[in-house]
C-alpha cells in the first residue's frame, strides 16, 4: 500500500550496529539463580507488595498490587521462594535503591492458574483491568501501563493507531526479532488494541533498515485479513519516537507540551507491547519476561528471552564479553545509560545491554566552547535551538531555558551527537529541567507554608473579632442587666419607676454591637484596636466583683430582693454600675 | 565511571570545521596569488604567525589550555581572512597590527573562541582602514609584475613604496573617477578600459573572486555554512545595485561588477557566515546576510571607504543578537500557534 509519508525535521544517522544481534533467532535465557523484582517499573503509582520473606510464590503470581489507575501489577517471574522483600539498586542512572522482591526459583517453574479472557465478550472495563492485572506495560521505552492509553479522549475522534516497530537506536534489535519470530501474535495484539480504541486507520510503522520484519509483519496482517498498513520509514534516529513517528505517517505534529497523544487522537503502542497484552488476554500470561538484545563489545551478541529480575551481568556473560569491557550500558547508545553495577536486575523496559569498551564508544574529547554553528538546531527533531538552552543552562538562567521550550525537549541526544565542540547539551538540559522541577516543589512548599500563615493569621484575626464581639454582647447583657437591676431597686425603693432608665442602656448595647462585629475583611489595625479594646474591657470587668454573673434567674431574683431590701434599710447606697453602659464607649 | 548518553558521536569538531574553512579558501587563494604574485603567500604566513602567537600569549595570561585552544584553527581562519582583505603588499607591521588587535582585543579580550561579539578579522580591516588609511588603500597597479624578492622587499620595509603600490582596487578607481567626473566619465567609458576593470569587475579579480564562489558552494555542500547569508548577501547586493543600475546606468555600476569585485564573495560566503558573531535562526541569517549586502552597497558607493563590507559586517554583527529574538523559529508542534 502507497502512503504519503512526512519528514520531521532535523534528526541523525549514527552508525546502526543492528546487524551483529540480528543475524541469529530468540533465545531462552537460562535460569538466573536469584530474581530481583524491583515493584517500581512503570510510569505511575508503585505497586505495594503483597507477599511476605519466606513466601512461596508460583510463575505469575501478583507480588506487587496496582496502586491506582496508573500503575500496573507485578508478578514472579518464575515459582520459588520469597527471600526478602528489601530495598536494592535499580536500574536508573541515579543508582537509588528502590523496594525489590527477591524470589530464589525452586527450579520447577510452575506457573500459577492462568485466566484468559475473551475481550470481546467483556466490557471495556473488564478488559483494563485485565491488562493492569497482567502488569502490561508500554515496552518502547517509558513503561507507561497500556490499560491508562486505551481510552480516546473525550471528545476527540480516534483517527490512527500506529503502532511502533520504527527500533530507531542503535544496536538494539529486540522488536526486530520479535516481529519476524512473533508477528501473528503481535497482529493479533495490534488488534485488541484496535477493538478498544477503534480507530479509523491503523498504521504499523517499521524502519526500512528492517526488511525481514516488514516482510513478516505484512504476512501477518495479510493471514488474519486486517486492514492494517505496514510502512517502511525511512531511517533516521530518532523516527522512533512517538511524536517523530506520528509525524512521520500522519503529518501530525503533537506539541511537546501536550502529554497525550490522544488529544490529537491519534495513539501510539510499541509492537512489543502489543504482543504481551496479547498474550496476558489469549494466554492469561502476565508480563514476566521479555526480549532483550545483548550486543555491544561481546563475542556472541544475540537476542534473548530474559525473566524480569534477572540480574545483567549474569545475561551479559551468555554473549561471552571480551574482557576489556569496562561497562553495561542499559538501552541504546544514544539514550541510554550506563548501570551502577552488574548486579542490577532487567525490568520490563529494559530492551537492550550493550557492554561498553573504549573501542565502541571512544572517550569524549574535551568540551570547547561553543561556536554557535547551529548544528545542533538543525539535528534537534522538535526544532528547538539548543545552543540557546545550553547557554541559559550553563549561566542556570533558567527561566530563560523555559522561554526556549526546554520542556519540549525529549532528550533524545541529536544535539550532542553533532555537536563539534562535544558539549554534553542533553546533560545539560537535564540539570536545568531538574533544576526547574526543584524549585517548583520549593515554591510550591513555600507557597503552601505561606497560605498556612496567612490562613492562621486570618483565623486568629477572626476569633479575636469574635471574641471582641462576645465580650462586647455579654458586657453589654450584663450592663443592661444591671441597669434592670437598679432600675427595679429604685423602682421598688421609690415606688415611682422610670419606664426610660431600662431602655438606655439597652440602646447603648444595640448601638455597640456593630461595631464589634468584625469582619474578617476589615483592616487588621481596626481588628487589633478593637481586641485591644476587649481586653481591656475584660480586665476592668475582672476586678469587677463577678459572683453574681453566673447566677440562675432565681438566684437573681433573690440577690436582687437581698439588694433591695438593703437599700430601703439604707444599708448601702445604690450601686454606681448603672451608667456602665457609658464606659463602653470608645474613649 | 560517568559518561552521560549519548554514547555515540559523530565524527567532528571545532579544528575540523576551521581546517574546512581554510581549506575552502584555497581556489580563491591561488585565483588571488596568481593575480598579485605570491605576495599573497608571504602575507598569509605573516598573519598566520601573529595569529598563533597572540593567540598563545594570551591564552597563557588567562589561564586556558594551549594545547587544545591553539589547535582548534580558529586563529588561523582569522589571520586568513586579514591577509586576503588586507591589500598584498601592505607592510608587515600593518597584518601584524591587525591580527593582534583581532585576536587579543575582539577575540580573546571578549573570552575567547565563540565569545566574541564582532568578526575579529573584519574589526581588524576596520581599525586599520581607520588608523592607518592611506596604506590600507594602497593596492598593485594592474599589471604590476615583481618577483618575490621585490615583493618581499616591500612587504618587509627594505623597498622603498614605490609609486606604481598607490593603485587602488577597481571598486574604489571606479567610485573615485565618477565621483571626480564632471560628466566626462560614465561606466560604460571606465569599463571599456580593460586594462583595469577585464571582462566584469576589474582584471583578474573576478577569477579571486569565483575562487571563493566555488570554496563557498563547497562549505555549503558540507554542511559547513546553509544558504541563508551568501544568498541573501548576494540578492540584496544584487537587488540595490540592479535598482540603480536600472535607474541610471551611466552613474551605477551593474550587479554583476559588484558582485564580482572586492570584498563581496569573500563577504558572502566566508565571513557574513561566520555563526558566532552572526545571526543563528534560518530568517535571522537571512536579514543579516541582506543588511550586509545592502550596507555593503550604501557605503563602497556612497561612502568614503574603497569598500563597505567590512563595516557592513560589523554593523550586522551589532544587529544579531535581537535580530535572532526576533526570528525565533516555532518548535515542532507549534507552528499554527505561532
Amino acid at each position: 500500500m502507497l502512503m504519503n509519508l512526512f519528514k520531521f525535521k532535523g534528526g541523525v544517522k549514527p552508525p546502526s550496529n543492528k546487524l551483529q544481534s540480528n543475524h541469529l533467532p530468540i533465545a531462552q535465557a537460562p535460569m538466573p539463580s536469584r530474581l530481583v523484582v524491583p515493584l517500581h517499573q512503570s510510569i505511575g503509582g508503585t505497586p505495594r507488595p503483597v507477599v511476605e520473606a519466606g513466601d512461596k510464590v508460583l510463575k505469575g503470581q501478583v507480588i506487587g498490587n496496582a496502586d491506582g489507575w496508573i500503575s500496573a501489577a507485578v508478578h514472579a517471574p518464575t515459582s520459588g521462594t520469597v527471600l526478602e522483600v528489601a530495598m536494592h539498586i535499580r536500574p536508573h542512572p541515579s543508582g537509588l535503591d528502590s523496594l525489590c522482591v527477591v524470589i530464589e526459583p525452586d527450579g520447577k517453574d510452575k506457573w500459577i492458574t492462568r485466566t484468559p479472557i475473551d475481550h470481546k465478550a467483556v466490557p471495556p472495563a473488564d478488559v483494563f483491568h485485565h491488562l493492569q492485572q497482567c502488569g502490561i506495560v508500554g515496552l518502547g521505552g517509558a513503561g507507561f501501563p497500556a490499560h491508562g492509553k486505551l481510552t480516546p479522549t473525550k471528545g476527540v475522534p480516534m483517527d490512527e493507531l500506529i503502532i511502533n516497530g520504527a527500533e530507531c537506536e542503535p544496536f538494539i534489535t529486540c522488536d526486530d526479532l520479535l516481529m519476524r519470530e512473533r508477528a501473528e501474535e503481535v497482529v493479533r495484539g495490534i488488534a485488541l488494541f484496535r477493538d478498544l480504541l477503534q480507530p479509523k486507520t491503523v498504521i504499523i510503522g517499521i524502519e526500512d533498515n528492517k526488511p525481514e520484519a516488514i516482510a513478516a509483519m505484512r504476512a501477518a496482517v495479510d493471514a488474519q485479513k486486517e486492514p492494517f498498513s505496514v510502512v517502511a520509514v525511512p531511517t533516521l534516529y530518532p523516527a522512533g519516537g512517538a511524536k517523530q513517528l506520528i509525524r512521520v505517517l500522519t503529518g501530525k505534529e503533537v506539541p511537546g507540551s501536550m502529554r497525550s497523544t490522544a488529544d490529537m487522537g491519534v495513539q501510539v503502542f510499541n509492537v512489543g507491547t502489543a504482543y504481551s497484552a496479547w498474550r496476558a488476554i489469549a494466554h492469561g500470561e502476565p508480563l514476566i519476561s521479555r526480549i532483550l538484545t545483548i550486543t555491544g563489545n561481546v563475542h556472541a551478541p544475540r537476542n534473548y528471552e530474559v525473566l524480569i529480575g534477572t540480574p545483567m551481568g549474569e545475561l551479559l556473560a551468555l554473549a561471552q564479553p571480551h574482557p576489556d569491557t569496562d561497562g553495561i550500558l542499559m538501552g541504546g547508545p544514544m539514550m541510554g545509560f550506563l548501570v551502577p553495577n552488574p548486579q542490577v536486575p532487567v525490568v520490563k523496559t529494559t530492551n537492550c545491554l550493550i557492554a561498553h569498551d573504549d573501542r565502541l564508544f571512544p572517550p569524549k574529547a574535551p568540551e570547547m566552547p561553543c561556536i554557535r554553528c547551529g548544528a545542533c538546531a538543525r539535528a534537534c527533531p522538535h526544532e528547538l535551538q539548543p545552543f540557546e538552552m545550553y547557554w541559559f543552562s550553563r549561566a542556570k538562567n533558567f527561566g530563560k531555558t523555559q522561554e526556549y521550550n526546554i520542556f519540549d525537549c525529549i532528550e533524545c541526544g541529536c544535539c550532542s551527537y553533532v555537536c563539534p565542540s562535544r558539549i554534553p547539551l542533553v546533560q545539560y538540559f537535564r540539570f536545568a529541567k531538574s533544576e526547574i522541577w526543584a524549585r517548583e516543589r520549593e515554591k510550591n512548599a513555600s507557597d503552601q507554608a505561606k497560605t498556612r500563615f496567612e490562613f492562621k493569621q486570618l483565623r486568629e484575626e477572626r476569633e479575636k473579632a469574635d471574641k471582641a464581639e462576645k465580650l462586647a454582647k455579654a458586657a453589654a447583657a450584663q450592663a443592661a442587666k444591671k441597669a434592670a437591676e437598679a432600675a427595679a431597686a429604685a423602682a421598688e425603693s421609690s415606688a415611682s419607676p422610670t419606664p426610660d432608665a431600662p431602655t438606655a442602656p439597652l440602646v447603648a448595647a444595640t448601638t455597640d454591637a456593630p461595631s464589634a462585629t468584625v469582619t474578617p475583611e476589615n483592616d487588621a489595625k481596626r481588628a487589633t484596636i478593637e481586641a485591644a479594646m476587649a481586653r481591656a474591657k475584660a480586665q476592668r470587668e475582672a476586678v469587677q466583683p463577678k459572683n453574681t454573673e453566673s447566677l440562675t434567674a432565681e438566684q437573681q431574683k433573690v440577690a436582687a430582693e437581698i439588694e433591695a431590701r438593703r437599700v430601703t434599710a439604707h444599708l448601702i447606697e445604690p450601686e454606681p454600675a448603672a451608667p456602665a453602659p457609658t464606659s463602653e464607649k470608645p474613649e | 565511571m560517568f559518561a552521560p548518553a549519548p554514547f555515540l558521536l559523530k565524527d567532528v569538531s571545532v579544528s575540523q570545521v576551521m581546517i574546512q574553512v581554510c581549506v575552502a579558501l584555497i581556489p580563491g587563494i591561488a585565483a588571488y596569488a596568481s593575480l598579485v604574485g605570491p605576495a599573497i603567500l608571504v602575507q598569509l604566513v605573516i598573519a598566520t604567525l601573529a595569529a598563533l602567537i597572540a593567540e598563545a600569549v594570551m591564552l597563557k595570561v588567562r589561564g586556558k589550555p594551549l594545547a587544545l585552544f591553539l589547535t582548534d584553527g580558529s586563529a588561523i581562519v582569522t589571520a586568513w581572512l586579514i591577509a586576503l582583505t588586507f591589500p598584498p603588499l601592505a607592510p608587515w607591521w600593518l597584518v601584524v597590527t591587525g591580527t593582534v588587535f583581532a585576536i587579543v582585543v575582539a577575540k580573546q579580550l571578549y573570552g575567547g573562541l565563540g565569545q566574541n561579539p564582532f568578526n575579529p578579522a573584519m574589526v581588524a580591516f576596520a581599525i586599520c582602514i581607520v588608523a592607518f588609511p592611506a596604506l590600507m588603500s594602497q593596492w598593485p597597479s594592474v599589471g604590476l609584475q615583481l618577483s618575490l624578492i621585490e615583493q618581499m622587499n616591500i612587504i618587509l620595509g627594505w623597498a622603498p613604496r614605490v609609486d606604481a603600490l598607490s593603485g587602488a582596487t577597481p571598486l574604489d578607481a571606479m567610485k573615485t573617477a565618477l565621483k571626480l567626473g564632471d560628466g566626462s566619465f560614465d561606466v560604460a567609458t571606465l569599463l571599456a578600459n580593460q586594462d583595469i576593470y577585464g571582462n566584469f569587475a576589474g582584471r583578474g579579480w573576478e577569477w579571486v573572486a569565483a575562487g571563493y564562489l566555488l570554496g563557498g558552494l563547497w562549505l555549503w555542500h558540507r554542511k559547513l555554512i546553509t544558504w541563508h547569508v551568501p544568498l541573501a548577501f548576494i540578492a540584496s547586493l544584487t537587488l540595490v545595485s540592479g535598482a540603480l543600475w536600472l535607474y541610471n546606468p551611466a552613474q551605477f555600476a551593474s550587479p554583476l561588477f559588484h558582485i564580482l569585485s572586492g570584498g563581496a564573495m569573500l563577504g558572502a560566503f566566508f565571513i557574513a557566515t561566520d555563526p558566532v558573531s552572526g545571526c543563528t535562526t534560518p530568517r535571522g541569517k537571512l536579514i543579516f546576510g541582506a543588511g550586509c549586502g545592502l550596507l555593503a552597497y550604501i557605503i563602497r558607493v556612497f561612502g568614503g571607504y574603497p569598500d563597505g563590507v567590512a563595516f557592513a559586517v560589523l554593523l550586522m554583527n551589532l544587529s544579531a543578537p535581537v535580530i535572532d529574538l526576533l526570528t525565533q523559529p516555532p518548535v515542532f508542534g507549534m507552528k499554527d500557534k505561532a
